[in-house]
């Protein structure tokens, strides 16, 4: 039962970059101020299976130079990781609040 | 997290349009949770920098978790440290002055501080922009 309460706390969604410019510096400053929100471990990738990218590090999340149309992938680990990955994908899904 | 101090921000540069400009995009970018100053140029309005100039701007963002500055060229270093002479003994421990360049420093440092991170993660953030290339 431990184990199955230690996978309970891994949580994971993606969302398809839609806004123009893909992550770049404003958006990458959006993701990480909200990531920095939890106390989980958030993590960023451009494929299913990573590499994965701290979400809270501003510098290496602008190194992703993620374009429009590629889906980001979002996992955390914690106590509030569920809460953690939905508000990182909805930050996404809502082009990062800029149109 | 919220209502502590965060980390507050001095740009210095030897021209206050870049100074400013950064400030701008700090503002716009981060936000103004984080205590912020920008300080360039000389008393009579030239380019280079000036020491009661920057000694004003970190009591200006000055803030209980210490601050983080970003300065361009030679003088504006070495000025900063002389200005940082003269802050009272228990603040200078907590004011660090950045190896980063100055716009991209500045907005990793005011973004790690907007999350609360104290001064040693807020440098960190800003330097390791260096180290990476």
């Amino acid at each position: 039962m431990r184990q199955e309460a230690a996978l309970l706390r891994e949580a994971r969604d993606s969302a398809e970059l839609t806004n123009a410019i893909g992550l770049h510096a404003r958006p990458s400053v959006k993701l990480t101020q909200v990531a920095k929100g939890f106390g989980a471990t958030i993590e960023i990738a451009t494929a299913p299976d990573g590499p994965w990218t701290d979400a809270k590090s501003l510098v290496r999340i602008m190194r992703i130079k993620a374009a429009q149309g590629e889906t980001l992938f979002v996992r955390a680990h914690g106590a509030d990781a569920a809460s953690a990955v939905t508000a990182v994908a909805d930050l996404i899904r809502r082009n990062f609040d800029e149109d | 997290m919220l209502g502590e101090p965060k980390v507050g921000v001095v740009i210095v540069s030897h021209s206050i349009k870049v100074a400013e400009g950064t400030a701008d995009m700090v503002r716009q970018m981060v936000g103004d949770a984080v205590p912020l100053a920008a300080v360039g140029g000389n008393p009579e309005g030239g380019v280079g920098t000036n020491v009661e100039l920057i000694h004003a701007a970190l009591q200006r963002a000055w803030s209980e978790a210490g601050v983080a500055v970003l300065v361009d060229l030679g003088g504006a270093e070495t000025n900063s440290e002389m200005a940082i002479e003269r802050m009272p003994p228990a603040q200078r421990d907590r004011i660090v002055i950045c190896n980063a360049p100055i716009v991209e420093g500045a907005i990793m440092a005011a973004t790690e501080s907007s999350g609360g991170s104290p001064l040693e993660v807020v440098r960190h953030a800003a330097e390791e922009l260096m180290a990476g290339r």
